[in-house]
């Protein structure tokens, strides 16, 4: 087993803090769109779910294409919004972040939305009738109820956060240090002659925190079921 | 209470239209599945927006189209029991108990915990998990969160239709005490008779989505005995048996009724249908009826091909039936005496 320079470390640990941030900042607007799509009657109610969904079908390099052509300096967003605010994205870890919330939002979104499918609607009635409010009854009714499909949702989102690749590269490039995650760094290694040995390391890494991330799943999952 | 409707809903293939004024405090909605009652339930709730129509509730406007009116259901104030108990999976009793104790008014709150637990007998369950209660136990919690929310009105969906007949006429006694205890109006929606005639006594009619009628328990009994398979039942609150022969002997309207169904209980209800009543105009020397009483005949009406026949016997009432040549050959009018044979065991203890 080769020895991990700093460059590996830091390839690590920015692809926990990518996959971590990008599931955070995601689950406020993931729980948004499931519940709107759950619970809410509105015109282009199909065009919401279309636009959730697009991402899972999109070869991930379409959607980093995409972004970059959106986020970058002559970009709509960039323009108007991100330079206004002297905030520059593109070649950054924060890019990463946003390739990888895109990437794995349908994932997320779907998972949310089938645990609040299964909360039962007489129960949201019962709250409402018992004098809660719609925010109320999300608080101590929806949230409670669907805690593990939100779990599940979130999980989803960081496992394949951790496996993201192809928007990551277009938008976040491929710097050492700067927004070189596991799959970037294996994918330098394995083109290069003598990079096998340390390509199938990081592999090995990758591995080992994924199934840690699952079996952390699966725990949460059963705590979940015991308080229910 | 004063309920003030007019309602109109387009469900697809099902519309609603009701209108209706009722007053009172103990309203029943009476109907078949299907045609209607629950809808109106979660319109009156503010669970379903109507399409157009007001609701005023005791002269407050809950719904009012032609205002844009639409108070959310949880401002209204009108407290749903459901058919199935709902409660929370991941609260224990007590915080489901005071999940709308907490969110009324403090100026609204007129139910004190502690003596509706003991109403409803609940206090043993507190701190249980709802998972561990039996299915009554579930609904008795469920109506005391819905008491303990101090609604103006109570609206019961179909309470009772989930339980079994024993527990069933358990649950009534609770509803009867709850309601009894902490003056809370009621309307109790069901397609049950029976029901209606414990639970109501303004009673409106619903058919295919319309208000048929308004009229009483009792009313609609009797108009319906004559079509019904069981005729006209008799409902009787007896209490404080005294054991005869194997039976039980309860004092009722100054004389005494002999009942087989044996009961434990100090007090049982029990039900007795209108066809089981035999009508005699003299005194028999001897006869196999356990219960022989001499009545006057306080009312008849008539009821499809049938005459039922209200009796007095001393303070105590019944409803007999009888096909119209045998109330001929009677002479059965009002006034006259007759004499009803029934069977020990013609009595039927609901519950």
């Amino acid at each position: 087993m080769p020895a991990f320079t700093s460059a590996e470390y830091m390839a690590i640990l920015l692809s926990l803090k990518v996959s971590i941030v990008a599931t955070l900042v995601s689950l406020p607007f993931g729980f948004g769109a499931a519940y709107a799509m759950t619970y809410r009657q509105f015109r282009g109610k199909v065009l919401l779910d279309v636009a959730v969904n697009l991402p899972l079908t999109l070869p991930p390099v379409v959607i980093g294409y995409l972004l970059l052509l959106l986020l970058g300096q002559r970009g709509f967003i960039g323009r108007h919004l991100l330079q206004p605010l002297g905030i520059t994205l593109i070649f950054t870890w924060k890019a990463a972040v946003v390739a990888t919330a895109v990437v794995g939002f349908p994932l997320m979104v779907r998972s949310i939305r089938l645990g609040m499918e299964g909360v039962d609607e007489r129960l949201i009635q019962a709250a409402r009738t018992l004098g809660a409010g719609w925010f109320d009854t999300i608080v101590t009714v929806i949230i409670p109820l669907s805690l593990r499909g939100i779990a599940a949702g979130s999980a989803l989102m960081f496992a394949r956060g951790l496996g993201e690749f192809g928007a990551t590269i277009v938008v976040a490039g491929n710097i050492p240090g700067v927004t070189q995650t596991i799959p970037l760094a294996i994918y330098e290694y394995a083109s290069s002659p003598d990079g096998d040995a340390m390509a199938l390391a990081l592999c090995l890494v990758s591995v080992v925190i994924s199934v840690v991330v699952l079996l952390l799943h699966e725990y949460l999952n059963r705590r979940i079921a015991k308080a229910d | 209470m004063e309920l003030d409707v007019d309602l109109h809903k387009n469900l697809g293939a099902f519309s609603l239209d009701a209108a209706f004024t009722v007053q009172g405090e103990r309203i029943g909605v009476f109907g078949p599945s299907g045609s209607g009652k629950s809808t109106l339930a979660s319109l009156l709730a503010g669970l379903q927006r109507p399409d157009k129509g007001h609701i005023r509730l005791d002269g407050e406007v809950l719904y009012d189209s032609s205002c844009a009116v639409d108070v959310p259901p949880e401002r209204r104030r009108i407290g749903i029991v459901f058919q199935r108990p709902h409660l929370f999976p991941h609260m224990n009793v007590r915080a489901n108990l005071l999940y709308g104790f907490r969110r009324s008014a403090p100026s609204d709150r007129r139910i004190d915990f502690d003596s509706l637990v003991e109403v409803l007998q609940i206090g043993h369950l507190l701190s249980r998990g709802v998972h561990n209660l039996s299915g009554g136990e579930k609904q008795r919690v469920a109506i005391a969160r819905t008491v303990l929310s101090s609604p103006r009105l109570l609206l019961m969906d179909e309470p009772l239709s989930a339980l079994d007949d024993s527990l069933k006429f358990q649950i009534i006694d609770y509803l009867k005490a709850a309601g009894e205890a902490f003056r809370i109006p009621h309307l109790f929606i069901s397609h049950s008779l029976l029901e209606m005639r414990i639970m109501a006594d303004r009673v409106l009619a619903v058919g295919a989505g319309r208000i048929e009628a308004q009229t009483t328990a009792e009313e609609l009994a009797r108009s319906r005995m004559g079509q019904s398979p069981v005729g006209y039942i008799n409902l009787l609150r007896l209490a404080h048996p005294r054991r005869v022969d194997g039976m039980s002997a309860y004092a009722w309207g100054g004389t005494e009724l002999l009942i087989s169904a044996a009961n434990e209980r100090p007090e049982a209800l029990f039900e007795l249908s209108s066809k089981d009543i035999i009508l005699i105009k003299q005194h028999p020397d001897a006869i196999s009826a356990r219960n022989l009483l001499d009545c006057i005949v306080a009312d008849t009406f008539r009821s499809g091909n049938k005459v039922g026949v209200e009796l007095a016997c001393g303070g105590g009432r019944l409803v007999a039936e009888v096909v119209q040549e045998a109330a001929r050959d009677l002479g059965i009018e009002t006034g006259s005496r007759l004499f009803a044979a029934i069977k020990a065991s013609a009595f039927r203890r609901l519950g």
